[in-house]
């Protein structure tokens, strides 16, 4: 995606890493597991660690932390099989629930005495939260909601791209001479990669001995949220989307009809959203949810770069807008130049009637 | 988004009774915004502004606001300490945790709610969001919050406010007057650079254009467009 730089070093600052930086070797990736799940955007990254391990030649590292048990077991077990070299199994009962203290006092020690050059997390309320504690222990640089990360294969430096000034540019960010290199990548940013079931590697287990009364914090509850409140958007296969184009509030039915026939999710743009048209769980978005579906249909969306940046990764992308020359159009991959309020219903029934079609042929 | 923030002091100044400080960190124009929080009920307002700051990444934006928060414990204790969640140009979510780790405080980040605080005991209860529901935390003052978005509205000033805003002295901080270690501050203190800023690419080709004469006839090229260049597609929603 570098096709204008507007600095003049293009290639990444030149700069020699000091011989004591020399023995931060390899990429970890911090695991964020609740309740005995992990969550996808960490196996989202050790996809993206194991392409940058390639590229420097060492291993990747994925760390795991929780109390000891079968599901923490079975975590590890799928870590190897998105493609980490070395998991990091650090148990402890104090560990169970999330909480800032212990698991930065663990993390920092595990980082200062196996020095990896990288550390990934998800920019989730976990992967934040202690992300920001441990790059100011650790003293070093630390580059949140990235889009893109590569090497500077000149000197083996980590070139963390992001949205900058509100959305509109993109930076590509660099560490100077600190390690580890550390960035935050949202869910969904990245590719699920393909898992391995036979692949395995080595287990380096940690007790770190934690005391439960050194914990100034205390969980005193944990409230689940109801699967069902929530919109389902980030891992939909098809979403039909809506932007101010459609008018009026009441023309959105047209975006559910469709949707019911496609079985799909109904996303909107921030405008909307601040409408009151829909809730915030439904915007697509810089601002909210990055989806990768495999059909995206965007009705009445002129393509803002900050709606851009949270579905530019769907499979297929086909827009309806009355402008020829509406942005969504320089990276939707189909057009329908038209009235969406017409052409919504119309696309509805040709869906159901060719559904219907294949439904009696097979 | 520190909006959310200074409402929640607010409130607890009501409910407990404290003294509230803005603080921020910015060029001289930065004066209008803490202005605009005295006119919400702030009480005091620290302005901290040197060109030496220029260029601050998190790290070393994190140590120059620690240093203003310890220089204003010496006057008096400080309990709490709050951030927004996010700066609206940064996006980043990090100096708050920042401040906490070099204070030494607990720290408690994306709180939904403040359920109680315990002046007394100096306990507080927090609902705090997390990725599958809201974990119930309870720590001991002083602490570190930064509030989720959408938690509460800000109140309006009154008259008063809006006059004793204007007529409260602003205090401005440079370098020398809080910052130990100069080397930790503006670009020299910033572990990160950006190394090119840029366009994104639009994609190689622009969207093809379906043709068809009327929306039905659009409708139906498209579906046949789509099932064409996703032959999977089709039998994956037959199969819902
Ligand atoms: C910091 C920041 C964060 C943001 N985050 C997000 C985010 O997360 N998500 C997001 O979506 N936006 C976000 N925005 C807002 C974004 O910049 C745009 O304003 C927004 O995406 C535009 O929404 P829209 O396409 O619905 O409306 P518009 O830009 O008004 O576009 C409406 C489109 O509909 C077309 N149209 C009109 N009538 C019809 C019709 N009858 N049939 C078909 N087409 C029609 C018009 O030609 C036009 O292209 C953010 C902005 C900022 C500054
Ligand atoms: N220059 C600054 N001055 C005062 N507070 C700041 C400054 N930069 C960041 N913050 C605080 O830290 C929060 C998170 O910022 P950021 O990490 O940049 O997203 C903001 O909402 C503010 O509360």
């Amino acid at each position: 995606m570098s096709d204008k730089p507007t600095s003049d070093k293009p290639q990444g600052r030149r700069f020699q890493l000091p011989e004591h930086l020399k023995a931060y070797q390899g990429v970890w990736v911090i695991v964020e597991q609740e309740r005995g799940q992990a969550h996808s955007v960490s196996w989202e990254l050790v996809g993206e660690a194991r392409k940058l391990a390639d590229k420097l030649g060492v291993e990747v590292g994925a760390v795991v932390l929780g109390a000891d048990g079968p599901d923490l077991d079975r975590i590890c077990g799928e870590a190897f099989g998105f493609g980490a070299d070395v998991v990091y199994k650090v148990t402890d009962p104090v560990l169970a629930d999330y909480r800032t203290e212990p698991y930065a006092r663990v993390m920092t020690e595990l980082v200062n005495a196996h020095k990896p050059e990288i550390v990934l997390l998800g920019a989730t309320t976990l992967g934040r939260d202690l992300a920001g504690a441990i790059a100011t222990t650790l003293q070093t640089g630390l580059t949140a909601d990235c889009t893109e990360l590569d090497i500077y294969a000149e000197n083996r430096s980590l070139a963390a791209t992001r949205p900058t000034f509100g959305g509109t540019l993109l930076c590509t960010i660099q560490t100077l001479a600190f390690r580890p290199q550390m960035a935050t990548v949202r869910p969904r940013v990245m590719a699920l990669p393909d898992r391995d079931e036979s692949r395995t590697g080595r287990v380096v287990e940690i007790h770190p001995h934690l005391s439960e009364s050194d914990i100034v914090t205390k969980v005193l509850s944990f409230i689940p949220d109801s699967a069902q409140d929530e919109a389902q958007l980030a891992f939909a296969d098809v979403i039909v989307a809506a932007g101010k184009g459609l008018g009026k509030p009441e023309n959105l039915s047209l975006v559910w009809d469709l949707a019911r026939v496609l079985g799909a999710e109904v996303g909107v743009t921030r405008p909307l959203v601040q409408a009151g048209w829909a809730g915030f769980d439904r915007q697509v978005g810089q601002t909210g949810k990055t989806v990768r579906p495999k059909l995206y249909i965007a009705a009445g969306i002129s393509g803002a770069i900050q709606h851009r940046v949270g579905m530019e990764k769907a499979d297929l992308i086909l827009a309806i807008n009355t402008d020829a020359n509406a942005p969504i159009f320089d990276f939707a991959h189909h057009a329908i130049v038209g009235d969406a309020v017409q052409v919504l219903p119309a696309l509805t029934e040709a869906f159901s009637r060719r559904l219907q079609v294949s439904r009696l042929a097979s | 988004f520190d909006l959310f923030s200074l409402e929640e002091a607010l409130r607890l100044k009501d409910q407990v009774g404290a003294r509230v400080t803005v603080l921020t960190m910015g060029p001289p124009m930065a004066e209008a915004a803490l202005r605009k929080a005295l006119s919400f009920g702030a009480d005091a307002a620290v302005l901290l502004t040197d060109r030496k700051f220029a260029g601050s990444d998190t790290l070393a934006t994190s140590y120059a606001l620690t240093s203003a928060i310890r220089k204003l414990a010496e006057e008096e204790p400080v309990d709490l300490v709050f951030c927004g969640k996010q700066t609206v140009d940064g996006d980043t979510a990090q100096v708050g945790p920042g401040i906490a780790t070099r204070l030494g405080l607990q720290q408690l980040t994306y709180i939904a709610k403040i359920e109680s605080v315990d002046p007394d005991r100096r306990e507080i209860t927090v609902h705090r969001r997390s990725e599958g529901g809201v974990q119930v935390l309870r720590t001991a003052l002083p602490c570190m919050i930064t509030m989720l978005e959408g938690t509460n509205s800000i109140r309006f000033g009154t008259m008063d406010d809006l006059f004793r805003a204007a007529r409260t002295p602003l205090r401005q901080w440079g370098k020398d007057d809080c910052v130990e270690d100069e080397t930790k501050v503006g670009l020299k203190g910033s572990p990160t650079v950006v190394s090119k800023v840029f366009v994104p690419k639009p994609r190689a080709e622009k969207a093809k254009i379906i043709a068809g004469d009327g929306p039905d006839a659009l409708a139906s090229a498209a579906v046949e467009t789509i099932f064409a260049a996703q032959p999977k597609l089709a039998s994956e929603l037959l199969a819902r």
